[in-house]
């Protein structure tokens, strides 16, 4: 792993492959069927704010 | 049923291991203070010593107890109060420090001559940085990422007593870190000056941190996790990358605290300001950014602007902050294409800074009215504001041309504190005044008007503190460049220094009127959190049901 290998790695396909996962992370949050998600993933601080989530045996004792 | 293990008189096999460890590290630092080379060294022997010592009374006392089994059902709170008082205890501290050296470089007679080689500029000057960003921000983040990680996860914190040693493991690092600062060890690298040992010590508490915090998100409720665990985990990583890094040094003596650089000239450089842009790109931005997309939400009582924006705003940070170190390295023995790709990336950055800056701001739509009637989001607002500032000026003071008039002057100091007082300080005080009411189970905070005082001491401290910086950083930039018509340099620099004075008077005031503001909120935090005069929730619940 000389300079030059790092070098070529740096400026050829490892840097495509980063930027390419960079533009797909922008892609990927704007895809179809993402709003709905999102609108529920922003509600999460106001769910559990004093106690966790009981565990889903409680919740079946409960019915 | 008593389960086995907590039987009057039993020693389950994790009070032998503790007993054991913490022995052997006790004997060996007595051993490491009688053989040490240096003061420093002796002295955090001698620390470690107690420690260790103190710890192992402690446990071999409780062997034997009748243990009662833990009730792990809720959040785990305890350790965020202890994280909320470091906070402001540190925060205080720094301040103090950062008030009085800026005092100095106005009147060099405060550097007392009895304190020479302990309580000079050289010497406090590193403490004060760690102070505030490490002791005080670093407190800060753990704290609130605890909080929030819980909350936003629905289950307690992974790890059982995990989380009360990343706490005291890291505030010994902190108490080892400054009492080396002001003995004279230190690896004279910014914002990392710690030596070898301190190092490895943050190394374990920083992995112990990691595993809480990623046991948490793995064994969460939510399907999704929130974007704020997102900043915080990767401000998490990259500075466990970057320390490591950053401090590959080999020992000169296992009793001593002086060490050797692995790396030498520009690559020791470029290593220490790739290191140094990211610890305000992750540690500053990333870690406090994780705090503004949960705490400006939830004071603000409505989701955050738009989701997607801060998706994109996570990604674009994480991919663009990690080049942008070499913008301190302009004008340097660095090669110009790496300053250039610097520079390149720190001007982009401006766009996702700018972008998170309206997300939060953004959140606020329908609901300005808070601004007015509510302190605390008046604190995170103008958080956000200086964010937006500091992020705007940072790209601009990396351009080259720029640069060369900027740097090495004050201009960069102020810059540096417009970042660090307005968006850090500010989102940690909003932050503070969040949690003190809810963790100590209070119904409100002891004075909202103190808030109010706390929020504008706070914020013409910080304009004194910016605008004289600007002035005396783009004056002493001139004064060193201007040359006469022989091309001789016209000023000497004890003249910037003699024409700096007013400036730097103005600047220590202002950091007066910012520890004013400081011990404000420490003096309506305690009265918050342990002052009989503040209804607790639960008393103020009981009243409601019988109305």
């Amino acid at each position: 792993m000389n300079y030059h290998i790092f070098r070529e790695i740096a400026d050829s396909w490892v840097l495509l492959a980063m930027f390419m996962v960079f533009v797909g992370a922008g892609f990927w949050a704007f895809r179809p069927g993402s709003r709905p998600i999102h609108d529920d993933a922003s509600t999460v601080p106001f769910r559990h704010e004093d106690a966790p989530a009981p565990d889903t045996t409680d919740l079946e004792a409960l019915k | 049923m008593i389960p086995d293990g907590y039987k009057k008189g039993t020693l389950d096999m994790w009070d032998w291991i503790k007993i054991v460890v913490l022995g052997v590290v006790a004997l060996f630092a007595a051993v490491a203070a009688n053989f040490a080379r240096d003061l420093a060294y002796q002295v955090h022997a001698l620390i470690v010593m107690a420690v260790a010592a103190g710890m192992f009374i402690w446990t071999v006392r409780q062997v034997g107890e009748n243990k009662q089994p833990v009730i792990d059902t809720g959040y785990n709170d305890g350790v965020i109060r202890y994280g909320v008082i470091a906070t402001v205890f540190w925060g205080l501290a720094g301040f103090l420090v950062g008030t009085f050296i800026a005092f100095q470089l106005a009147y060099p007679s405060l550097n007392f001559e009895f304190l020479q080689g302990y309580g000079n500029f050289g010497r406090l000057r590193p403490l004060h940085t760690s102070a505030v960003i490490f002791a005080f921000g670093g407190n800060a983040l753990i704290a609130t990422s605890f909080y929030i990680v819980q909350r936003t996860s629905a289950v307690r914190l992974w790890g059982g007593n995990l989380p009360w040693f990343v706490f005291w493991g890291y505030n010994l690092f902190i108490v080892l870190a400054a009492t080396g600062y002001l003995l004279g060890a230190t690896q004279s690298k910014e914002y990392a000056e710690p030596e070898w040992y301190v190092d490895l010590w943050l190394t374990i508490v920083w992995v112990a941190y990691l595993l809480v915090f990623l046991g948490t998100i793995l064994k969460r409720k939510e399907p999704h996790i929130y974007v704020a665990n997102w900043f915080f985990l990767s401000f998490i990583i990259t500075v466990a990358m970057l320390h490591i890094v950053n401090n590959l040094v080999i020992p000169v003596s296992f009793f001593g605290a002086r060490s050797v650089q692995v790396m030498a000239g520009v690559q020791d450089a470029m290593t220490q300001w790739w290191y140094g842009h990211n610890a305000v790109g992750f540690f500053l931005t990333a870690g406090f950014l994780g705090m503004m997309y949960y705490f400006v939400p939830k004071q603000a009582e409505r989701p955050v602007y738009s989701y997607k924006l801060s998706i994109i705003h996570f990604w674009a940070l994480i991919f663009l902050y990690i080049w942008a170190g070499p913008h301190h390295l302009h004008y340097t023995a660095l090669p110009d294409w790496a300053s250039t790709l610097g520079m390149v990336f720190s001007i982009i950055l401006w766009m996702p800074s700018w972008g998170g800056m309206i997300n939060g701001l953004m959140t606020l739509s329908g609901a300005w009215d808070k601004i007015r009637t509510d302190p605390i989001i008046r604190m995170m607002v103008i958080s956000l504001g200086f964010y937006g500032m500091s992020t705007f000026e940072g790209p601009m003071m990396s351009i080259r041309a720029v640069n060369s008039l900027s740097h090495y002057t004050d201009w960069t100091i102020g810059h540096v504190h417009s970042g660090a007082l307005g968006w850090n300080g500010m989102i940690t005080f909003g932050a503070l005044y969040f949690l003190t009411p809810r963790l100590w189970g209070r119904q409100s905070l002891y004075s909202l008007k103190l808030v109010s005082w706390h929020f504008w001491l706070a914020t013409i401290g910080i304009v004194l503190y910016a605008s004289s910086m600007w002035v005396t950083g783009i004056m002493e930039g001139l004064m060193w460049r201007e040359v006469d018509a022989n091309g001789f340099l016209v000023n000497t620099f004890a003249d910037t220094v003699a024409a700096k004075f007013p400036m730097y008077v103005v600047r220590g005031l202002g950091g007066v009127l910012y520890l004013g503001g400081a011990l404000i909120m420490a003096y309506n935090l305690w009265m918050t959190a342990f002052s009989k005069r503040v209804p607790s929730a639960r008393s103020a619940a009981i009243a409601t049901a019988a109305e």
